[in-house]
């Protein structure tokens, strides 16, 4: 055959060269078909690790009573024993290291995730005891009256209130 | 000189020759193929989701964007809440407002552009919640969708995206039947649940599982025949979302109504 058969043949395959040569370097040696197959497996393998390393916020509330067994007992014996630490204090991180302290949301907006009075009868929603944010003492937080950690009772800490919920 | 002949011959022996995929040279291989149909691991999660127990505290959203580092006040969220409330004469509202993240404490229901809707106590026949994250689909439509490999699903069933290739074509965001992918408002990459994958690989609960206080939200491995929540899946009456799809959605639910989309 003539050269100028051959010539751009050989242009043609050194370009697919070159293509192939970019990929491997672009495409991470570990990309490839796994587990789920051509249809649902095709990816960089190493990426399952990159998301399993990622921090860990909430740590549960199981450790929480070694440190603060008064407020652990307080909630165990009371109708809020099924709420999370974590749900009013925030994530724990790792504290006390870091952070020392943990929040506390004192705001209405806490309570009334549960409290605000929604009339669904068919729902458990519509029986827990409810009260209308716009008009239960709107003033003032619900701690200043309500023991968090045991609604049942009034919140010794804030004395001048006089509250027999 | 090329006779016309061989010419012909070694023509047809070269379209032939680039005819053959690749992939027909692979040596077949049947435990793929078993994969591939129903998987063989020893670990496929599940979500079990009782709308009877949810109350629409939300407190499943604020964990859920604070662990998984979604903005909390960027309007996306992984996983959210709707409530729907029947009236009498048949109408179905539906809400959501801010993905339900600091939960429903109005019995306004939000109508985005239109405002608030007043619904009448004596009009409202029934009404629930109903919490919705990533189904984990055994097919997933927003991993077939995906040009580059970006989304994947792992040997335990969750659907994962690989953030340093997402090339951000929006595909998956427009292929998910259930709506869950939307993207990172900081890395601009799609984005989902995917079960709090960092806290399964460490033995623990998703974080909005650990956050419910109601028990509403469960998460379990179905090849685990101990495990409480494949007894109930596999044992009570569970129904799952938009089953019409063919997705295979893993994400199951008690006491779903027919007005749920
Ligand atoms: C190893 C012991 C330890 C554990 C475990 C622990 N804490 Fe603490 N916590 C402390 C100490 C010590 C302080 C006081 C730090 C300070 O005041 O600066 C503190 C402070 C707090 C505060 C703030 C009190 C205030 O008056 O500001 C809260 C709220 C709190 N912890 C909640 C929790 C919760 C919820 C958990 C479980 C997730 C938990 N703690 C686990 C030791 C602990
Ligand atoms: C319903 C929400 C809620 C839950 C659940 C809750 N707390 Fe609190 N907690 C509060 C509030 C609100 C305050 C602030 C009380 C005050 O100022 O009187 C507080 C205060 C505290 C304080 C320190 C300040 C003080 O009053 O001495 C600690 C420590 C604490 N909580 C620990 C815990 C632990 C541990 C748990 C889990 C066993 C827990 N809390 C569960 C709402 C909650
Ligand atoms: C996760 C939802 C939830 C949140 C948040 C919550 N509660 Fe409750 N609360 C409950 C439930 C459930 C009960 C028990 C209802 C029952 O006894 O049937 C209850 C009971 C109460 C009661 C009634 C106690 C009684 O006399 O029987 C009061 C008062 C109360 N909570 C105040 C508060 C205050 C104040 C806050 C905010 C610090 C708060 N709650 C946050 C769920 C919640
Ligand atoms: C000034 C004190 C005060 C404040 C502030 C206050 N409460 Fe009360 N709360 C009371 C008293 C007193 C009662 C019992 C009498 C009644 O039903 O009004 C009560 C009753 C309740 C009950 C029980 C209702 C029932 O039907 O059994 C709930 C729930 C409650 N409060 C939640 C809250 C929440 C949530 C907040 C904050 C948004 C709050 N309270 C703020 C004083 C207060």
């Amino acid at each position: 055959m003539k050269n100028h058969v051959w010539r751009p043949l050989f242009l043609v395959v050194a370009i697919v060269a070159g293509i192939l040569f970019t990929r491997t370097l672009l495409v991470p040696s570990d990309f490839g078909v796994y587990e789920r197959g051509y249809m649902y497996g095709w990816h960089r393998k190493s990426n399952e690790d990159d998301w399993k390393k990622i921090r860990v916020k909430y740590k549960t509330s199981s450790g929480c009573p070694e440190c603060h067994k008064d407020k652990y007992d307080d909630i165990k014996a009371s109708p809020h024993a099924i709420i999370s630490c974590e749900n009013c204090h925030g994530p724990a991180y790792d504290h006390p290291n870091d952070p020392q302290g943990l929040h506390i949301d004192r705001s209405r907006e806490l309570c009334i995730r549960c409290h605000a009075y929604l009339p669904y009868k068919n729902n458990v929603r519509g029986n827990i005891p409810g009260i209308d944010p716009q008009n239960h003492y709107p003033q003032a937080q619900c701690i200043m009256c309500h023991y968090p950690h045991n609604p049942v009772k009034p919140n010794l800490k804030y004395k001048k209130t006089e509250v027999k919920p | 000189m090329i006779s016309r002949r061989s010419f012909c011959k070694k023509a047809m022996i070269a379209a032939g020759g680039i005819m053959i995929p690749l992939a027909a040279l692979e040596v077949f291989n049947p435990q793929r193929l078993a994969a591939e149909k129903d998987g063989t691991g020893k670990v496929r999660w599940v979500f079990l989701v009782d709308i009877h127990k949810c109350v629409g505290c939300g407190f499943c959203v604020k964990a859920c964007k604070t662990e998984n580092e979604v903005p909390y006040e960027a309007n996306v969220t992984r996983t959210w809440v709707e409530r729907y409330v029947v009236t009498k004469t048949g109408k179905t509202h539906i809400d959501s407002p801010k993905g339900a993240r600091d939960g429903f404490t109005s019995q306004k229901i939000d109508q985005a552009h239109h405002g608030l809707l007043e619904v009448k106590e004596e009009e409202i026949a029934k009404a629930f919640f109903v919490p919705k994250l990533c189904n984990q689909c055994e097919n997933p439509a927003c991993v077939q969708v995906c040009p580059v490999g970006a989304t994947y699903q792992a040997a335990d069933g969750v659907v994962l995206i690989d953030r340093s290739w997402c090339i951000g074509c929006g595909y998956c965001v427009m292929g998910c039947p259930y709506g869950v992918r939307f993207f990172h408002p900081v890395y601009h990459v799609a984005e989902k649940c995917n079960f709090c994958y960092h806290r399964l690989a460490k033995g623990m609960k998703s974080a909005c599982v650990d956050a419910c206080p109601f028990g509403a939200r469960k998460i379990g491995n179905i090849r685990d025949p101990e495990d409480p929540v494949t007894k109930i899946i596999t044992t009570e009456q569970v129904n799952v979302l938009k089953e019409e799809f063919g997705t295979k959605p893993q994400v199951f639910y008690i006491g779903l109504s027919r007005e749920v989309k």
